[in-house]
Formats: structure tokens, sequence, C-alpha cells
């Protein structure tokens, strides 16, 4: 996670320039009274799908279960990184341990804003720099359908980080940099809505950046080589180049991408592997027209060769 | 002169002996798995028909090919190193690795046992087995530049 260094880093670098700067550039900002309004009533239907294609349970369910202990969102997987570890907390429904007290108004701030309940920054470990493009409607859609999911007692452990990363307020100043709704590929008038339909969800709720995609000097998602492949930003070894360019899936057709998402399969029959498998088992459960819109969307996007070194032959 | 040509002729002979190579002979295994099983989805995507008995010689052919998968032999020590994407949580928890495969067997042999009739029952295994395949390359396959 050598990214998430250089970002708490540059983020010291920049609390401390805020600091002399003005404070305040670093405080956390809320959804204005606009943005609350387009929550909606909320349906839980609807969310469901949300809720996979924001892929909650990977991080959020109890490391290693299966089936429906998925969907027991008591937190505790570790992500290590080299300063120190995130642990994604508990998200059920559990008044105290929980999320069961939060109004819908606490989420969406958390999801689009990075801003907890108590007015604190959260770590971009959780990626809400991608769910800040979402709809708050989804957001609402979203909390109904979290509302339907167990309450489970149980802290899971807090975020051992070394000082001085544990410092939140210098997160104020990242988040002046990249955290933005707007969308990374503009797609010109009279794009097919399938396209559109699926960079909602590629660059939104399905956070496919975030892995795929990747950073500049301070931890920032680089958007001239967006989805190119990167370097894991967890645990070693390298995530694909998912655009048309050198080494990327150019040869991969929109039914091809689509079948990968919903069965695992690849076109030379291989099967997926490491952080993409929790990724593909969330988008099976979305319908085949979700899965064909982000297969169209990717096929969009402008190619890119490998955003990751070329691998050292070893030579025996 | 003379020898060394001929050593070099033996390390060539060797190199092209059976369990020689670890990794390459896991690799070939592993894409016959990969190759049977991209056909049988093929008919459960219907872009086959189904035909009951070419199905279960495809499924005695995926059972061979698990049967021959000798964890032991096939990834010795060390042999995370090289051209293989075979992770290092294998050799930090062989038996966990070990009772991945042996659980695949054992749904491999399950299918043959139970000879699927007709498309939809060819689905629910050809599910169960992708799920084992992604089981194990989650944990047990990094992928390399
Ligand atoms: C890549 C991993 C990851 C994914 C995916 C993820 N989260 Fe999280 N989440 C985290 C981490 C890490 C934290 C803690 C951040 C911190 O300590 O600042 C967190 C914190 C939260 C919190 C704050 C909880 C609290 O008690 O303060 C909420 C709410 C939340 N996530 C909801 C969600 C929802 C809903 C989804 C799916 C749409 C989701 N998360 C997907 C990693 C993730
Ligand atoms: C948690 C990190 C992570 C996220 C989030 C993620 N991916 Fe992946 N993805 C990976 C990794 C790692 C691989 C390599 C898989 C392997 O080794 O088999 C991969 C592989 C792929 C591949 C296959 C590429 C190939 O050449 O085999 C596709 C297609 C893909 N991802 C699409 C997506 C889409 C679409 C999304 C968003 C919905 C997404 N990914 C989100 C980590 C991620
Ligand atoms: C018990 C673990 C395990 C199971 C089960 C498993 N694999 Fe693998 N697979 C591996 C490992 C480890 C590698 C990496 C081998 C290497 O590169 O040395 C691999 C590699 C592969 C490769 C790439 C081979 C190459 O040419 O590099 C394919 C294709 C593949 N597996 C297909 C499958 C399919 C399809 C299934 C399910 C029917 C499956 N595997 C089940 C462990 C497993």
């Amino acid at each position: 996670m050598a990214w998430l260094k250089r970002l708490v880093g540059a983020a010291l670098v920049l609390g401390c320039a805020g600091a002399a700067a003005g404070w305040p550039l670093s405080a956390p900002v809320r959804l204005d009274a606009a943005a609350l309004t387009q929550l909606g009533p909320g349906d839980a239907a609807k969310g469901k799908r949300i809720f996979y294609a924001g892929g909650c349970t990977s991080c959020h369910a109890k490391p290693g279960s299966q089936g429906d202990a998925r969907l027991q969102l008591v937190g505790g997987l570790e992500l290590k990184t080299p300063f120190g570890t995130f642990v994604p907390p508990n998200i059920s429904q559990d008044p105290k341990d929980g999320i069961g007290g939060w109004s819908v108004e606490d989420l969406a701030n958390a999801m689009l804003k990075g801003v907890s309940p108590s007015g604190e920054h959260f770590y971009p470990a959780f990626p809400y720099a991608s769910y800040a493009r979402m709809k708050p409607s989804d957001i609402a859609d979203l909390y109904a359908y979290l509302k339907t999911l167990p309450a489970v007692a149980g802290k899971a452990p807090g975020n051992s980080l070394a000082f001085p990363f544990t410092i939140r307020r210098g997160i104020g100043l990242w988040k002046l940099l990249y955290l933005s709704n707007q969308p990374v590929i503009p797609l010109p008038d009279g794009t097919p809505d399938p396209v559109v339909a699926g960079r909602y969800l590629v660059e939104g709720p399905g956070h496919c950046g975030e892995c795929h995609t990747p950073r500049d000097f301070a931890g920032g998602i680089k958007k001239g080589e967006w989805l190119a492949g990167a370097v894991a930003a967890e645990g070693s070894g390298v995530v694909s180049n998912i655009t048309s360019g050198e080494g990327g899936i150019g040869r991969w057709s929109a039914a091809d991408i689509a079948n990968y998402l919903e069965t695992g399969f690849t076109p030379d029959f291989d099967s997926v592997g490491g952080t993409m498998v929790d990724v593909q088992r969330n988008m099976a459960q979305l319908t085949p027209e979700d899965r064909a819109a982000i297969a169209a969307y990717l096929k969009a996007v402008p190619p890119h060769p490998n955003g990751y070194p070329a691998r050292k032959k070893t030579v025996n | 002169m003379r020898k060394l040509v001929i050593a070099i002729s033996m390390l060539a002979l060797a190199g092209s002996a059976a369990f020689a190579d670890p990794i390459l002979d896991r690799q070939a295994l592993m894409k016959e798995r990969g190759k049977i099983v991209g056909g049988l989805s093929k008919v459960v995507k219907g872009e086959e028909p189904f035909d009951a008995a070419a199905v279960l010689t495809q499924l005695q052919a995926l059972q061979a090919n698990a049967e021959k998968l000798d964890v032991d032999a096939l990834f010795p020590k060390g042999s995370d190193a090289g051209d293989t994407t075979a992770g290092p949580k294998i050799w930090e928890d062989m038996a966990g690795f070990k009772s991945v495969e042996d659980k695949y067997l054992a749904h491999v042999k399950a299918a043959t046992a139970a000879a699927p009739a007709d498309v939809d029952a060819l689905k629910v295994q050809i599910n169960t087995l992708g799920g084992d395949c992604g089981t194990c390359h989650q944990t047990f396959r990094i992928k390399k530049g």
C-alpha cells in the first residue's frame, strides 16, 4: 500500500500547510440542503441492487464468511498497510455497535462526503471518493435495504495506525483535491444509454477505479490512466488493465466481459482470482442489463497501456 | 566442446521429462481444467446442445484431471518463484490449500456420480465447481505484472 503511505504523508504536509493557511480549510463539509431533499423516501428492493453494486459485503462482512452470513455486516476484515491496519467497522443494524441508530442523512454524509455523524473525516480506505458520484436517491434506497439486514452485536477492533497517521483532520485537504461528484470520463451527447448507465455503475457504486487505476504522489486517482491497471493497494501483485490498451482486455467482447462478471470465467477459460472474486460474486447478483451496461462502458473508455511496471523476468 | 554439447542436450531432455518442471505441469493441468469447464459452460449457456453422454465424458475427464493434481509433487517449496501465479499463501497454509482442492475434488466426484440429466442439473453443478475455482484462486493465486 505504498500509495496510501504517500497519501497520508501528503495529507500531513498539506495538513501543516493548511494549518498555516487556515485551519478551516480542512474542516469536514456536510451535504447541503439541496442534496438532502433529493434523498426521497427510499425503496429497499432497489437498494439491494445498490448494495451489491457497491460491494459493501466485500469489506464489512465477517472475514471468510460464506452464503447468508455475508449479510451480517459486523466488520473486522484487516486491510493491512505498511503503516498500520484499517478495519472496516460494524455497519449492521445494531444500535450500539453498528449503525442502527443512524439517520439516512448520516449515511448520505458518510458515503457522499466522507464525514461521520460526529463530524470527523473518514479515511479514504472507505471508498467514498467513488461513492461521492452516487445519486442521493440511491443512498436512500440503500439505507432502506440496510434496514432489512440483521443487527449483530460486537464491535470490530479499531484501526491500528501508527502516529502520525492517526490524525484525521489532514484528510480534509486531501478531499479538497480529490473528492468530486463529477464523472471521470466525459461522454458526448448521444452516447448510447447503456454506456452512460455503465459509467454510473463503474465510477460510482462499483468503485472499480479504486483498485484498477494507478495513483499519483498524493494517493489520488490518476484520471489520465483511468482503469489502466495498478500495483495492488493491499498485499502484493497487480490489478489488471481493463481498458482496451496494450496489456488490457481489448480482445474481450462486451459479451465476454458481461459473462466474466456473471460467472467468473475469462474468454480463455481461466477463472477469476484475488480480490476480484468478491467483486465478481457481487456483480453476479446484478441484472444482465446492468452487467451489459458495465461491459459497454468498459469498451468505451479511452485505451491505455498497463498502469503498472512490467514484471522483472526471473533468470535462473 | 563435445562434452558441452552432450551436457546441453541432456539438460534439454531432462526438461521435457514428466514432472521435471512442476510449474509447467500444474499449469497444464489447470489449463485443461479451464478447457473442460469452458466447454461445459457453453452447454449451460445453450451455445451447444445438451448431450448427456458427452457431458458425462467431460465430467469424468475433469475428475481424472483433479485426481492427477498431486499437490505435494506439483507444489514443492520454493516453486512460487519463476513464471507462476501461485501465491505465497500456498506454503504458509498448505493444509488449507489442500482442503480447498479436496473439497473441489469431492464436488467433481459428486457431479460425475449424479450424471446430470438436463441443462438445469448441469448448471447447478457448474456453478458449484466454478465457485470452487474462484475460492481457491482468491486466496492462493496472485496476478503479477
Ligand atoms: C474497500 C473496503 C470498503 C468497502 C467496499 C466499503 N467500506 Fe465502509 N468502510 C470501510 C472502512 C475502512 C471504514 C472505516 C473508515 C475510517 O476508519 O475512517 C468504513 C466505514 C464505513 C461506515 C462508517 C461506520 C462508522 O461506524 O463510523 C459506513 C456507514 C460504511 N462504511 C458503509 C459502507 C457501505 C454502505 C458500503 C457499500 C456501499 C461500504 N461501506 C463499502 C471500508 C469499506
Ligand atoms: C478490490 C479491488 C478490485 C475492485 C474494486 C475491482 N476489481 Fe476487477 N480485478 C481486481 C483484480 C485483483 C483482478 C485480477 C484478477 C485475477 O488475478 O484473476 C481484477 C480483474 C478484473 C477483470 C479481468 C481482467 C483480466 O484481464 O483478466 C475485469 C474485467 C475486471 N476486474 C472488472 C472490474 C469491474 C467492472 C469492477 C467494478 C465493478 C472491478 N473490476 C472492481 C481487483 C478489483
Ligand atoms: C486448490 C486450488 C485450486 C483450484 C480448486 C483451482 N485452481 Fe486453477 N490455479 C491454482 C493455482 C495455484 C494456479 C497457479 C499455477 C501456477 O501459475 O503455477 C492456478 C492457475 C490456473 C490457470 C492458469 C494456468 C496457466 O496457464 O498459468 C487456469 C486456467 C486455472 N487455474 C483454471 C482453473 C479452473 C477452471 C478451476 C475450476 C474448475 C480451477 N483452476 C481450480 C489453484 C487452483
